[in-house]
């Protein structure tokens, strides 16, 4: 009376549809929590999905029921100290008390809002919907990494694994037709003469037999065309191909002098966060190069970039050179994709702006696909940023923006980033 | 009985093994008179439970956010170990499907079994509501019918656009029910041919209905004519036939996801006996087993843990109280029925006479078969059940800032308690009575509803929200109005909101 199937192979995610159509429903929600995720994130969780919140109001699927208020009965188990008649104070309300029907449940008020996780691709798709990496080119093929075997048609010699069997064969019915056409053409000539002669009423026996001889002669021969041959033979044929995968390099410029605080400091790393994160989609290797300075220019780790603390004074234009260095030292720009992203609060000796915008415009932009500043300051800005902004007028991969608060980041990450319908096409 | 091999307890099942549970408990099913649909049962793993979880219980459901929303939130609960999933789901169909999870153990196979595919299995066939309101052999048909439906409407008008109609169906899913009348059966093949005739003559109906042309001038003077003649409860259903700019296709979804809420309707109405019928039988059942010598001690010490789990009801002021137990109620009731037929006490004997002495399983059988929740309680609940659940009765009036206990389980109170607990279980006291009143034909084509309070309960908030999904059906004003205390109807939401006194002459 019973069937028994097992469906555990069967496809798991027949809910995928539904969680996208939820995903596509709730975008605008989704992506505004997605943006304030990405300010409280740390460098190092880059690979990890997002806990995304929507208010629960948002999303409430409403319908008539029952409100508080009027009279109601209720009838509860497990009396342990009443007696009809008693009157006892209201018990202070709680969400779903007394609900046997689950209705009253689902309309509880002050709920939680719905928190649920995405995945690191869709917390990324989101965060970066419409926005495109500046200027990417394929640069030099890296000879190192990656080799990729393909099939590149059929050749003559070959190891015995690699015969393609259809091949071979086509290639030996071509070479028996070919090679016995011109002897059946004779067989069937000599086919008829034997036959016109049978059927003639007078008797030509040593024709015949002579005719006989012949026929059978040509036969074995042509069953003495070998079945297959080694000239049949054909490989299939594989190549090494290199496979276009291109790195880059990310610089991430900071000024350290005093002026820079821990918040400055901060929002300065979330958007390197952003900028590495973004990169991340697009190559499968990235080098980060953390610059900082104050007077003078030091490589640095990560650790060090961030939380170190130094004094002194400002002077930008060592960043840049010792950017320039590294390049040429390590990074070859015909092999590496070189991005740059310079933070600072706009402080600089005032003598050095002319100077970095010389080294900029000269030297350093020429190497790179994109640069961006980001400027951030609460006060007025200086000399540094009127430099550059005469480099960014003249050239369309350098970017400055001005960050105030936190706030700003995200969208002037967008601002900078965002696609360049032109460029596109 | 002849003595036979003890079956193996596990704790790992086979598929061999299940065709060995499946079998006794079938021959045991078949002893206790089980009539059933047969039985499809479906080994699934926990992904695909909550899947399951996901579509609300529909094998194959159309495609909509509601159920990805609800899929999320089944799987970030399942993953905080807030909730364990449902160790089955069974489905109301012919065949009948239960899903068994492959985490169970062969114990908790066979509960399932004894549970789902012939308890609640039995119920399904056997009760007059599901007899007379669903038709479990073309409920997968019609599922596909409109899966397929809704996924083409989605290639020709849009996902969007689908996505809003669905979102105004839903809203009013619980008023697309029809309480009385009894729907006809209809297969796959025919709802399909019909569909595309149904859409031209329901068109061709409305059109009728709303023409402005010269004809009108002649029904003018019978214009007092109220339409809708009487007031209809099934707001979907008169939004499918009369709705006036609605365009075909759009008619189809209300309609499918009328249906869809009917076949769930019986379910809605039926909690507690349903689940009272399966737990009672899965009970039975393996108990039987047992005293054949068939299952282990083993076997048996892990389903009563099981069962005494959830049939589990906790007291009033537990923290784990969240309202009575329909398992642990329903569970409870078809014992003391049979306990009332085997050893009925004086009490019983005043108390039920008519089934006090008789063959338990003809009573059971009877009581499964013709009653729902709320009759089912006021028929068969004995003062014996209410002392032992202890059942009290608090009356909540929100004028007063006391509330009173009104009966306890004593002598008194039994009467009383009886009748609040059946109430308890009555759809139409939990569900707010919204009727359509009129349809302005004559005039500016509005939509007027009507909430009548039970017991002083006001309508909540929502109901401007859920009026916005009804005009986005209607596409002329819609109105609800409820009667204040002079009994003349005075508007409590409406969709859209006038601006500012503007004139109404029209």
């Amino acid at each position: 009376m019973a069937n028994f199937i097992d469906r555990r192979l069967n496809s798991k995610n027949k809910s995928t549809v539904n969680r996208q159509r939820f995903i596509r429903r709730y975008k605008s929600q989704i992506k505004k929590s997605v943006e304030e995720a990405i300010n409280q994130r740390g460098v190092t969780d880059v690979e990890s999905g997002e806990n995304v919140t929507i208010p629960k109001k948002d999303m409430s699927e409403p319908i008539f029921h029952q409100g508080k208020g009027g009279v109601r009965d209720r009838i509860h188990p497990g009396n342990d100290q009443y007696s009809a008649g008693d009157k006892i104070k209201r018990p202070p309300q709680q969400g779903g008390q007394g609900s046997g029907q689950g209705e009253a449940s689902d309309s509880g008020e002050g709920q939680d809002d719905f928190v649920f996780s995405i995945s690191k691709d869709e917390y990324l798709n989101l965060l970066f919907e419409d926005l495109e990496l500046p200027n990417l080119e394929k640069n030099q093929l890296d000879k190192l990494v990656d080799y990729k075997t393909v099939r590149s048609g059929y050749c003559t010699q070959g190891v015995p694994a690699n015969i393609d069997i259809v091949k071979s064969l086509q290639g030996s019915i071509a070479r028996r037709i070919a090679m016995t056409s011109s002897k059946r053409k004779e067989l069937k000539a000599l086919e008829q003469q034997l036959e016109a002669l049978e059927k003639d009423p007078h008797d030509h026996v040593a024709q015949e037999k002579k005719l006989q001889q012949d026929i059978v002669d040509l036969k074995s021969k042509i069953a003495a065309v070998p079945f297959i041959d080694t000239f049949d033979l054909r490989f299939r044929n594989y190549a090494k191909q290199p496979v276009p995968t291109s790195k880059a390099v990310m610089f991430c410029l900071m000024d350290v002098s005093g002026s820079m605080d821990q918040a400055t400091k901060d929002m300065a790393k979330r958007f390197y966060i952003l900028l590495y994160l973004f990169l991340t989609r697009t190559y499968k290797t990235i080098d980060v190069v953390y610059i900082r300075h104050h007077t003078q220019a030091k490589e640095v780790d990560e650790q060090e970039f961030f939380y170190s603390q130094e004094t002194g004074g400002t002077i930008a234009s060592s960043a840049l050179e010792l950017m320039i260095k590294v390049i040429d030292e390590r990074y070859n720009p015909r092999e590496w994709n070189i991005y740059g992203a310079q933070a600072s609060d706009g402080d600089n000796w005032a003598d050095d702006s002319p100077y970095c915008y010389k080294l900029m415009t000269q030297d350093l932009l020429p190497l790179c696909r994109y640069f961006a500043y980001i400027e951030i300051t609460q006060r007025a800005h200086q000399t540094l940023w009127q430099q550059y902004q005469k480099v960014a007028d003249t050239t369309p991969h350098f970017a400055m923006q001005h960050i105030k608060s936190v706030e700003d980041i995200y969208p002037v990450f967008r601002e900078l980033f965002k696609k360049n319908t032109k460029q596109v096409a | 009985m002849p003595r036979r091999k003890k079956l193996a307890d596990g704790p790992d099942w086979t598929f061999e093994l299940l065709e060995q549970y499946q079998a006794e408990i079938a021959r045991v099913a078949e002893h206790y008179r089980l009539d059933t649909y047969k039985n499809q049962i479906e080994v699934i793993t926990a992904e695909q439970m909550m899947d399951a979880y996901a579509s609300v219980g529909m094998p194959i459901g159309y495609n909509h956010w509601t159920f990805g929303k609800k899929f999320i939130q089944t799987e970030q609960t399942y993953k905080r170990g807030q909730m364990g999933l449902a160790y089955e789901i069974v489905i109301n169909s012919d065949p009948c499907i239960s899903y068994l999870m492959e985490e169970n153990s062969i114990t908790m196979q066979a509960l399932v079994m004894a549970h789902a595919c012939y308890g609640h299995n039995s119920f399904f066939k056997g009760n007059y509501l599901f007899q007379s309101w669903t038709d479990a052999s073309s409920i997968i048909d019609y599922l596909l019918f409109a899966k397929n439906y809704i996924a083409e409407c989605e290639n020709k008008y849009g996902v969007d656009e689908v996505e809003a109609c669905l979102d105004a169906c839903h809203a009013l899913m619980a008023h697309g029910v029809d309480r009385y009348k009894r729907p006809q059966k209809v297969s796959m093949t025919e709802e399909k041919k019909r569909q595309k005739l149904r859409a031209e003559y329901m068109q061709s109906q409305v059109n009728m209905l709303w023409r402005t042309l010269p004809e009108a001038v002649k029904k003018t003077k019978t214009e007092t004519l109220n339409f809708p003649s009487e007031p209809q409860e099934n707001i979907l259903y008169f939004i499918e036939k009369n709705a006036p700019l609605l365009k075909p296709w759009q008619r189809e979804i209300v309609r499918i996801v009328r249906k869809i809420s009917q076949y769930f309707y019986p379910q809605k109405q039926t909690q507690v006996m349903n689940e009272g019928w399966a737990c009672f039988w899965h009970y039975t059942i393996l108990n039987h087993l047992y005293d054949e010598g068939l299952v282990s001690d083993n076997f048996m010490m892990e389903f009563l843990h099981s069962h005494t789990n959830v049939v589990a009801q906790p007291e009033y002021n537990s923290p784990y109280y969240s309202g009575i137990n329909p398992y642990a109620l329903g569970f409870n009731m078809f014992m003391d029925i049979k306990r009332i037929c085997q050893e009925p006490t004086e009490e019983d004997k005043k108390w039920f006479p008519e089934i006090a002495g008789k063959d338990w399983l003809d009573t059971v059988h009877f009581a499964m078969e013709n009653f729902k929740d709320e009759s089912f309680i006021s028929q068969f609940l004995s003062p014996k059940l209410m002392r032992d659940f202890k059942l009290f009765h608090i009356h909540d009036d929100d004028k007063e800032n006391f509330i009173e206990i009104s009966a306890i389980h004593n002598e008194a109170g039994y009467h009383s308690i009886r009748a609040a607990l059946s109430n308890q279980y009555n759809l139409s006291n939990l569900e707010p009575n919204i009727q359509v009143i009129n349809a302005d034909i004559q005039g500016d084509r509005s939509l007027t509803l009507k909430y009548t309070r039970h017991n002083e309960i006001p309508l909540a908030d929502s109901k401007h929200e859920v009026l916005k999904h009804l005009y986005y059906l209607w596409q002329f004003d819609v109105k609800l109005v409820e009667d204040n205390d002079e009994g003349k109807p005075v508007i409590i939401a409406q969709c859209p909101i006038p601006e500012v006194n503007t004139e109404k002459a029209s």
